[in-house]
């Protein structure tokens, strides 16, 4: 059985078709990266992963059962910005999910469950290269670093899935790649199951195992909300070539200035 | 030449342009007190320099005759004890209640309206019905204060608990906070500095309600003294009260942003 299997999901708001008919099945640990026209239903396809909206109609199922209704432990997510807490230092924004599982009404540790902590956060702030800013705010970091601690705290918790809406696309292309290492890296250590949003076409294409178009296949160009988008291509990465990334383009830019 | 809006003083400049006002009320007091008192010496409106040392000596640093007590410092404490206590209490208030209705719906479904309706009643307005029902105690005086700013600080904190973005209330749900450790954990913090600055904010409302309450009915403090005094026009005593009053509040303004700043660096880095 498919970890996650999405039947026949559609996402309306008021008269506004947004997502229709999205069907799909994700094993665990895959790795799918998105990317579609802005506009088209990407960051709502994954507020319904995270649990934040609902589906109008269809089903999102995680191991055969609907996926819970509000955001919990398995599902772990990095936004664009605002995903770690300005009053935490690196260090203790990281250790923040053990001090939570280690005391439900303190939401603190203490002792030698404390040290444990502060030590598992080290570690894991070294392996995204902080271990230099344990103690700054995050109002300290530049903004690679304020993602890669982000990963860090969403990480060490060790969600089953792993949600990243554009968590790069603020940063400069050569960081960007660092960072890509960075969660293929920890995904293949983890054995994460990824969806990842991205913007650059290019970047979907090599990244990850499985590509995923969001498009609208019909058109109003009167009225763009008449139709919703789907997942126009399916693919697994790795083994598609060039003229599939100028057609999938192609189709993608177009729906882009009927939105605009 | 930049443009005017693109120049900025130095250090010495920006301080000889922010004692020259000063200064100038200064000396424009002197000449005025001066040509009064040529005219009338026994002019009571703008008494001389010598009048106001008098006063302070006979005040602050003499045992009053009929109670043997230093009298301004007698006012000061009595006074500052209300302050505080008022401030105090309507901070635990304002925090507790904002926190609750600022971030659980169902709470803010229920006392919004109720908070704000009492936001809207002029607390002077219900001066009497205090002193009815607390008598003319210490008691009164303190729930003046607290009726006084406790709805602003309660509304205050409440927006700011709205405003802590959502981002970071399902972060903390997706690394396993349940509702109170949000609370413990993340809107708590984050609204202590705000705290702050909204008792900072209402510090002057504080300070008139006091005033207020302590002139109608007391037997000592700062408000009261004043007003006591002004029967005789006896301005060389109220006006280094006014003096002091708002010497005392500059202190403590000055004293909540430095603790603020030291104690939330985040808070004031970020911004
Ligand atoms: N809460 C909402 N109420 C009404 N409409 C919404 C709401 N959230 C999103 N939409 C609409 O749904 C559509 C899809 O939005 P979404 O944020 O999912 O796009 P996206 O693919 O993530 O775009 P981008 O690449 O720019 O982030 C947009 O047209 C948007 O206006
Ligand atoms: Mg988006």
């Amino acid at each position: 059985m498919a970890a996650i299997e999405i039947k026949n999901l559609w996402k309306e708001y008021g008269d506004q078709v947004v997502l229709e008919r999205l069907n799909a099945k994700v094993e665990e640990g895959e790795f799918v990266t998105i990317v579609g026209a802005s506009g088209c239903g990407k960051t709502t396809f994954l507020k319904m992963m995270l649990g934040t909206e609902q589906a109008s109609r269809g089903q999102l199922l995680l191991d055969g059962e609907p996926i819970a209704a509000e955001p919990d432990e398995t599902r772990g997510i990095v936004f664009q910005r605002y995903s770690v807490l300005p009053h935490l230092s690196a260090l203790r924004n990281v250790m923040l999910a053990g001090e939570l599982s280690a005391n439900r009404w303190l939401g603190l540790a203490f002792g030698a469950r404390r040290r444990a902590l502060r030590d598992e956060a080290r570690e894991m702030l070294e392996s995204v290269g902080l271990s230099q800013a344990l103690d700054k705010y995050p109002h300290e970091l530049s903004g690679g670093m304020q993602q890669r601690l982000a990963l860090a705290q969403t990480l060490i918790k060790r969600p089953r899935i792993l949600l990243l809406d554009e968590p790069f696309g603020a940063l400069d292309p050569g960081i960007r790649r660092d960072m890509h290492k960075l969660v293929l890296d920890l995904w293949q250590k983890q054995n994460l199951t990824v969806f990842m949003i991205t913007h650059d076409l290019a970047e979907g294409f090599y990244l990850g195992t499985r590509l995923w178009v969001f498009d609208k296949e019909r058109l109003d160009p009167q009225d763009p909300g008449r139709y919703g988008a789907r997942v126009t291509y399916d693919l697994p990465v790795g083994n598609s070539d060039k003229g599939t990334l100028q057609s999938i383009s192609h189709s993608v830019d177009s729906t882009a200035r009927a939105l605009a | 030449m930049k443009k005017l809006i693109n120049r900025e003083p130095g250090r010495v400049g920006k301080w000889a342009l922010g004692l020259l006002p000063f200064v100038l009320l200064a000396i424009c007091y002197l000449v005025a007190s001066d040509a009064r008192l040529e005219a009338n010496p026994n002019d009571k409106l703008l008494p001389a320099m010598s009048s106001f040392v008098d006063a302070i000596d006979r005040m602050a640093f003499e045992p009053s005759k009929r109670t043997g007590e230093y009298q301004l410092w007698v006012d000061t404490v009595a006074s500052l004890k209300r302050l505080a206590l008022g401030v105090l209490i309507s901070a635990s208030i304002g925090l507790v209640f904002g926190i609750a209705t600022g971030t659980i719906p169902y709470l803010r479904a229920g006392f919004s309206p109720l908070i704000t309706g009492l936001s809207l009643v002029p607390p002077m307005a219900i001066l009497p019905v205090l002193f009815i029902i607390f008598g003319l105690g210490e008691l009164a005086k303190v729930m003046l204060i607290i009726i006084g700013i406790t709805p602003f600080i309660i509304r205050d904190m409440q927006q700011r608990a709205e405003e802590i973005p959502a981002e970071q209330v399902i972060k903390m749900q997706t690394l396993g906070a349940n509702t109170w450790q949000i609370v413990l954990r993340l809107v708590w913090p984050q609204v202590m500095p705000r705290l702050l600055s909204a008792v900072r904010l209402s510090l002057g409302s504080a300070w008139l309600f006091l005033i207020a309450a302590e002139a109608i009915a007391a037997t000592e403090g700062l408000g009261y003294r004043i007003f006591l005094v002004r029967r005789y026009l006896a301005m060389d005593t109220i006006l280094p009260y006014v003096v002091w009053i708002t010497f005392l509040a500059f202190i403590i303004d000055f004293t909540l942003a430095r603790y603020s700043r030291w104690r939330y660096p985040w808070f004031h880095g970020a911004q």
